[in-house]
């Protein structure tokens, strides 16, 4: 019977040790280590979240970083390009242009020695007939320096003429 | 002694640990009986001559004897020896008489003989009760009824030693935390702080929830701590360990009555209305459901009590008992001692593993079935279905 | 004899044994289907444990109850 019938004396030194030790730990160990514990878990899930959100930031930072290297990548190609095809273009154009030049200057130089040529010919058609006339002149002359000569040539040309 | 029978005539030796081990009860029924015989003898005069003429003559080793002297409280603190040569510790007796405060040592009234005269009355010890005397010894009942024994009992002392143990351990700790802020645990403190995060989120928040768990944190680690420590301590086997504190009906009494009056205090109005008028119920089921609820109120922190005391005297009644059969056995033949201790140390080396587990595992019981209650106290009751649960365990408890 | 006991106690020792049999068999129950549940649903294993520890509690203190009975019968003169 001893063994299950409370003591009182126990009882009370139970109760009042129990008391004691509970508001002594409740005040100088429990409220400072639950405090610590407290401040130490939020302090590491706020570095936690912290550390996530540079994560975060890093990764927007790098797709940034991509985005904007692809982009100017886009744009010196296509800077390159438009380059390309204006260089194609100016040197189309120079080619057409100066094939058209050299087209107008040898039509030009054509038309030029075509009408020098006419004008060289007139020329020396006109030189011809004078220096023919010249000639004839002379040779008339010549011709008819003396009589026998002219006589002589009458009478040739009175040998042709015959009388038919 | 007539309307004895012999339930079990034990030479078989594997029989008996089997029972031992199986019902921890009938070890301690067992081993109980030499003291029940002594004690049927009804005066206390033949008792004391009883235990003189036993002193005197008896070499005999009564296990039911030592093994309820271990478990039990003690005006002394017992070292070693035996009988007559015994070592012991004493420790101050203080009585409330009707008269006045009485304070002396117990080693006053260490022996069966002595008698102490007090400034009021003559005392003597007898079965660790103190009784109020004559010159020639005999009982004054009527003056013993009156006096009220308040000694710092080996139980007392215990829990004295645990409580310095806990402040030094635990300031320490809270110390540690402080000069190490914000930084991992260190040494002790990383001991301590799994088993604080243990009771905060494991026991605390889900039984009680997270709104509310923090106002019960203080008294829920201190219980659990200090049952936790003295169920570690009853298991050292040296001074100032050893006492069976944890399995001290006392000491169990106040803790469950502490969680009973926590639970009472915390108590909002849906706990209460569920108790006096469950809704939903009709009247006259009410009148059935109401006086069983309200039973229940008290029965939790009762079973709470028993179960804590049952385990740990338990366990101390296995290990005492292991080691009682060394002695049984020597007396019969020396060789037979040596044999059996083999066989009775790695049983008790067992059951102290085993003892390790129950020491945590009654601590954690404990701790969370306060929780649950004083949950079940501070429930809001929004949620139908956590209702329903709680329901179960009510029912449940009372059938328990 | 090694164990003599009075009548009342050696009957309140078999009743003992008993509930702690029975008690044994319920707390064995619980946790095999506790154990089950968590191999089923491991992610529940906390709300489980406790709700096991609770039940088995439960179980247990009808065992006391037994215990508390037969220590009475033993104890009382």
């Amino acid at each position: 019977m001893e063994l299950v019938t409370p003591a009182l004396g126990l009882m009370f030194w139970m109760f009042v040790t129990f008391a004691i030790i509970f508001l002594l730990l409740k005040k100088f160990a429990w409220k400072p280590i639950l405090k610590m514990i407290k401040e130490r878990e939020d302090s590491i899930d706020s570095a936690i979240q912290s550390a996530e959100k540079a994560r975060q930031e890093m990764k927007e930072l790098q797709a940034g970083n991509e985005r904007i290297l692809a982009e100017a990548r886009a744009a010196s190609d296509t800077l390159l390009k438009d380059a390309r095809d204006a260089k194609d273009a100016i040197i189309a154009e120079a080619k057409t242009k100066a094939k058209s030049e050299a087209d107008r200057l040898v039509a030009q130089a054509r038309e030029t020695i075509n009408n020098e040529k006419l004008a060289a010919i007139t020329e020396l058609k006109n030189q011809v007939a004078t220096l023919s006339i010249d000639i004839a002149e002379k040779i008339l002359r010549e011709q008819f320096s003396s009589d026998e000569k002219q006589k002589a040539h009458i009478n040739n040309l009175m040998k042709e003429v015959t009388l038919n | 002694m007539s309307n004895k029978i012999n339930i079990f005539s034990v030479k078989n030796f594997c029989f008996s640990l089997f029972v031992a081990v199986l019902t921890l009860l009938p070890a301690k029924t067992f081993a109980y009986e030499p003291i029940e015989e002594e004690n049927n003898h009804d005066e206390v005069i033949d008792t004391v001559s009883a235990a003189k003429h036993a002193e005197g003559n008896s070499t005999a080793f009564n296990a039911g004897e030592m093994i309820i002297e271990h478990i039990g409280d003690s005006h002394q603190w017992h070292l070693w020896g035996d009988h007559g040569h015994a070592v012991h510790i004493p420790l101050p007796v203080i009585l409330w008489t009707d008269k006045g405060l009485e304070i002396f040592s117990s080693s006053k009234v260490e022996h069966h003989e002595d008698i102490y005269e007090g400034t009021h009355y003559k005392y003597m010890l007898h079965n660790e009760h103190i009784e109020v005397v004559d010159n020639f010894g005999n009982v004054d009942e009527e003056a013993t009824a009156k006096i009220k024994d308040f000694s710092i009992t080996k139980n007392a002392l215990t829990i004295i030693v645990s409580a310095l143990i806990m402040l030094l351990i635990f300031i320490k700790v809270a110390k540690s935390y402080k000069r190490r802020e914000g930084m991992a645990p260190k040494g002790l403190q990383s001991f301590m702080e799994p088993l604080i995060l243990f009771i905060r989120d494991d026991v605390a928040k889900t039984s009680i929830g997270e709104k509310k768990y923090e106002r019960y944190m203080p008294y829920l680690l201190t219980a659990f701590f200090f049952i936790f420590f003295n169920n570690l301590m009853g298991l050292i086997p040296i001074f100032p360990f050893g006492a069976n504190l944890t399995g001290n009906i006392s000491v169990c009494l106040v803790l469950a009555g502490i969680t009973l009056v926590v639970t009472l205090i915390s108590g909002n109005g849906h706990y209460w209305r569920h108790i006096f008028a469950m809704p939903g119920v009709p009247i006259p089921v009410l009148i059935i459901l109401t006086p069983i609820e309200l039973i229940g109120v008290v029965l939790r922190p009762f079973v709470l009590m028993i179960r804590l005391f049952a385990n740990i005297t338990a366990g101390h009644i296995i290990a005492l008992a292991f080691f009682s059969l060394i002695f049984i056995f020597g007396e019969k033949s020396t060789g037979a001692g040596y044999g059996v201790s083999v066989v009775s140390i790695a049983f008790t080396v067992f059951m102290g593993f085993l003892e390790l587990l129950v020491a945590f595992l009654q601590a954690y019981v404990f701790t969370l079935l306060s929780a649950i209650y004083i949950g079940a106290a501070v429930e809001e009751g929004h949620h139908e279905h956590e209702h329903h649960v709680e329901k179960g365990h009510e029912a449940t408890h009372v059938i328990a | 004899m090694l164990l003599e006991v009075p009548l009342a106690a050696g009957v309140a020792a078999i009743g003992a044994g008993v509930a702690a049999l029975a008690a044994g068999l319920g707390i064995g129950r619980i946790g095999g289907s506790a154990l089950e549940s968590i191999a089923r649903q491991p992610e529940a294993v906390n709300d489980i444990r406790s709700n096991m520890i609770l039940a088995a509690a439960l179980v247990e203190g009808a065992a006391f109850f037994a215990m508390v009975v037969a220590l009475l019968v033993v104890l009382a003169k």
